[in-house]
């Protein structure tokens, strides 16, 4: 079933080398954690589903360099994903935004462990539950003849 | 000649799989045996004409005819021998018609299962499998057609895509495609079930062993694609919540919530609605992978005009099948009786906990993959959804489920003591507990996820453990009574204490990535480059030349702390046919986990770029997901699964396995 990822990735990666290159790296380890963690969440435009991390398109290179130089030009890594959304829109966001046309998306897992939860919890009390365990003149008789048997 | 032999012998299982259709559902309506056993019959008929077709598409494959279009796409004289086999399943025809020949061989076997199975239930079981085998036949003869001849016939072949010539590779799709198509049965019995109106826990028994073995390959399936992906696509990720790996994902948490459901109507007659509704979504949801990878769609939405006539027909399957097989359930499933009751605090309680949160992943999962198409078609919005997303909606779904785990494997049927099996389990969650503040300790400061992760992974080990030490061992017995007590265990009970164990292991591997180091550099030959404690130093940069590709071998030397570990060989590959390059990575395994190396583009002035990893623990991974597939095997060999065969009489409490 992977023939198509297969596909795609042969067609998309192609023999170059493997995403971040050793020239791109920043000089300070601090801000080049953060571009890590931004490029990770960002979509390489012309790929299937990679991050411009993972990714080694010309494109996905480029987006790399400005996430750095707009990291080095001060912005905060919510500035450069603005920056980025505004010039790609919200496609290139891995995690898209929580709005409007994304309630479904975002609201779905919650939604049906919610209501799975109150289904199972009505279809668990429209029955009757099972016989109660035994009370405490019944577990008195029992002890008897238990300790009766035993001591036999 | 051959090729149109196999070509005759499709279209003659289509006619046959139309008979295997009619004459069992009318068999079984009228209540007459001789129509009923029809359905055997032709079923296993229906295997030897699609077995035939596929062996001879492969005797083409094999002896190189390129005369045949499918094999001049896909294959190549110097192409070795088994990737000129694997290539029959390694373009869309061939593995359709894989699909096809899997769905035939399951049908003949319920076919065989002769004493096993009530007559008019394995009629319509029969006869539903014969109209998927119906509806896929259709696909291939009219639009995929693997036999079609090319005039005038080239010299040679246009060979096989180079990533799919790798052993990985060759064997993932049918693990793949046994668990999918195994799902189909469960369906075909849930449907049968629905179309007589009745369902009993006998149903549940012969069902299961299906799910479970469908389950451990699908299992077995992923894994492996999870590893190719890993040590062939060269950033040594092993999961990219791409849409395709997702599509296979959906059917195995469905299944896994299926195998739990079947368990408590097996053992105590309840949740048959519900099981039934399962089995009939899983399979909804292999045809949904099979549809997203096969008609295109995820490409874009827009390759789906690149070949109308396939996605479209995958989609008529799809509506004709979930469609018809909901509705049928909306109709018969009110007349089903509900059995079993319980008490919330039960191990049945638990079972439903635990379909609750795995319904809810697999919703997940679906949304994700379906929403960017679904919002684009309809408001032409382009969103993505990829790893970010699955991590803050799935993994809090999955890891309360697996907290829950143990505690519900400990719990008694029908009504249990939650405090009582706490303390049973309290020695592991200790041992857990101590093991993860002990790594947080010692690691000081790195990564937190790591030491939880890990202590998560082995409380479900010990847990796990727990399980099958508490059911053997009491105070002042000797150890050889232990012994006797554990192997006289039901095999299930010790199946299911290794697959969650595998589970455990899984989780493990997966928490130690956050361990992963990484180091990049451009190297000359003579030069070293560190990722961690591991260092890696290029020897040599050798050219390679093989039979269909040239390789650029990198040789590097691994040390740690100065001891040298060993060398490992990194390549640039070039397929000559295509002219393609590939990455393969060079892969050291150090106890658990390994070194992996991945090479760049080679300088003018002969440096190279190399990326180097330390990955600790990380075939845990994939050993875990082994371990998983083993327990589920190891609990199809139980005594009670294998009804139908002569008990042995052997007395004794150990072979009794409790009526409940």
């Amino acid at each position: 079933m992977r023939f198509v990822l297969a596909l795609l990735a042969a067609l998309m990666i192609g023999g170059g080398a493997r995403a971040v290159q050793p020239d791109e790296v920043l000089k300070d380890p601090v801000l080049e954690h953060r571009a890590r963690e931004i490029s990770s969440g960002l979509r390489c435009l012309v790929c299937q589903n990679q991050s411009i991390d993972d990714s080694d398109a010309q494109l996905a290179k480029d987006l790399r360099l400005l996430v750095r130089e707009r990291l080095v030009a001060g912005d905060s890594d919510e500035a450069v994903r603005h920056y980025l959304v505004q010039r790609y829109g919200e496609f290139v966001l891995l995690k898209p935004t929580f709005k409007a046309h994304t309630l479904l998306l975002w609201l779905t897992p919650v939604l049906v462990l919610a209501l799975g939860a109150i289904g199972a919890y009505a279809a668990l009390r429209r029955r009757p539950p099972p016989p109660s365990a035994l009370d405490d003149d019944e577990q008195k008789a029992l002890d008897a003849v238990l300790k009766r048997d035993a001591s036999a | 000649m051959l090729v149109e032999a196999g070509h005759f012998a499709l279209a003659l299982a289509l006619g046959l799989s139309l008979i295997q259709f009619v004459v069992p559902l009318w068999g079984a309506r009228a209540n007459d045996p001789v129509l009923m056993a029809v359905g055997p019959a032709t079923a296993v008929a229906v295997l030897i004409c699609i077995a035939f077709s596929f062996l001879s598409l492969t005797a083409a494959y094999v002896t190189s005819d390129f005369s045949v279009l499918n094999v001049v796409e896909n294959s190549h004289s110097t192409k070795p021998l088994i990737y000129k086999i694997s290539g029959v399943w390694g373009n869309h025809e061939g593995s359709m018609l894989l699909w096809v020949l899997i769905l035939a061989l399951f049908g003949s076997v319920v076919a065989l299962s002769r004493n096993s199975i009530p007559a008019r239930l394995q009629a319509n079981t029969l006869a539903v499998q014969a109209a998927i085998t119906i509806a896929f036949l259709l696909f291939v003869l009219t639009t995929s057609n693997p036999f079609t001849r090319v005039v005038p016939a080239p010299v040679e072949g246009q060979d096989l895509n180079p990533l799919l010539q790798d052993p990985g590779l060759a064997i993932h799709p049918p693990l793949l495609y046994i668990g999918y198509v195994g799902f189909s049965i469960s369906f075909a019995f849930a449907c049968a079930a629905l179309i007589d109106g009745r369902i009993d826990a006998v149903w549940a028994r012969i069902v299961r062993p299906w799910t479970l073995g469908a389950w451990a390959f699908l299992t077995l399936g992923i894994a492996m694609g999870s590893y190719w992906a890993y040590y062939e696509l060269g950033w040594g990720g092993w999961w990219f919540w791409d849409p395709v790996e997702n599509a296979s994902l959906m059917p195995w948490l469905a299944g896994t919530a299926l195998l739990h459901s079947t368990v408590v109507m097996e053992k105590r007659d309840a949740l048959k609605v519900w099981t039934i509704l399962l089995a009939i979504l899983t399979f909804s949801l292999s045809l949904l992978g099979t549809f997203l990878v096969r008609s295109g769609v995820l490409t874009s939405v827009h390759s789906f005009a690149v070949d109308p006539a396939r996605g479209t027909f995958i989609l008529g399957i799809l509506i004709i099948f979930i469609g018809g097989s909901l509705a049928l359930f909306a109709w018969r499933a009110p007349l089903l009786k509900q059995g079993g009751l319980f008490a919330p605090v039960s191990r049945e309680g638990a079972l439903v906990v635990n379909n609750l949160f795995l319904a809810t992943a697999c919703a997940t999962v679906f949304i994700g993959t379906l929403y960017p198409m679904a919002l684009e078609a309809l408001t032409g919005e382009k969103i993505s959804v990829g790893a970010p997303f699955f991590n803050v909606t799935f993994l809090p779904l999955i890891v309360p489920l697996l907290l829950l785990l143990p505690l519900g494997q400990t719990l008694a049927w029908k009504r249990g003591n939650f405090l009582g099996a706490a303390q049973r389990l309290y020695v592991a969650f200790g041992l857990a507990l101590l093991a993860a503040l002990a790594l947080l300790a010692f690691e000081h400061g790195g990564p937190v996820a790591a030491p939880l992760g890990i202590g998560l992974g082995l409380f479900l080990v010990l847990g796990s453990l727990n399980e099958i030490v508490t059911r053997s061992w009491s105070r002042g017995n000797s150890l050889s009574t232990v012994w006797r007590r554990a192997s006289g265990l039901p095999r299930s009970a010790w199946g299911t204490s290794i697959a969650h164990a595998g589970v455990g292991l899984t989780v493990i591997g997966i928490a130690a990535t956050a361990w992963g180091v990484e180091g990049l550099g451009t190297l000359k030959p003579g030069q070293s480059l560190k990722a961690g404690a591991y260092e890696a130093r290029l020897e040599r940069l050798v050219p390679r030349i093989e039979a269909n590709y040239r390789d650029d071998v990198a040789v590097m030397t691994i040390s740690r702390g100065g001891r040298e570990l060993g060398t490992l060989e990194t390549m640039k590959r070039l397929y000559v046919t295509r002219g393609m390059p590939t990455t393969e990575a060079g892969i050291m395994t150090v106890g658990l986990g390994q070194v992996y190396a991945s090479l760049g583009e080679v300088q003018p002035d002969g440096s190279v770029g190399v990326r180097l990893y330390h990955k600790p623990l990380v075939l845990l991974i994939w050993l875990g997901s082994v371990v998983m597939a083993a327990g589920g095997a190891l609990s199809l060999t139980d005594r009670r699964l294998r009804i139908g065969a002569p008990a042995r009489a052997k007395p004794g409490p150990a072979a009794a396995v409790p009526a409940e």
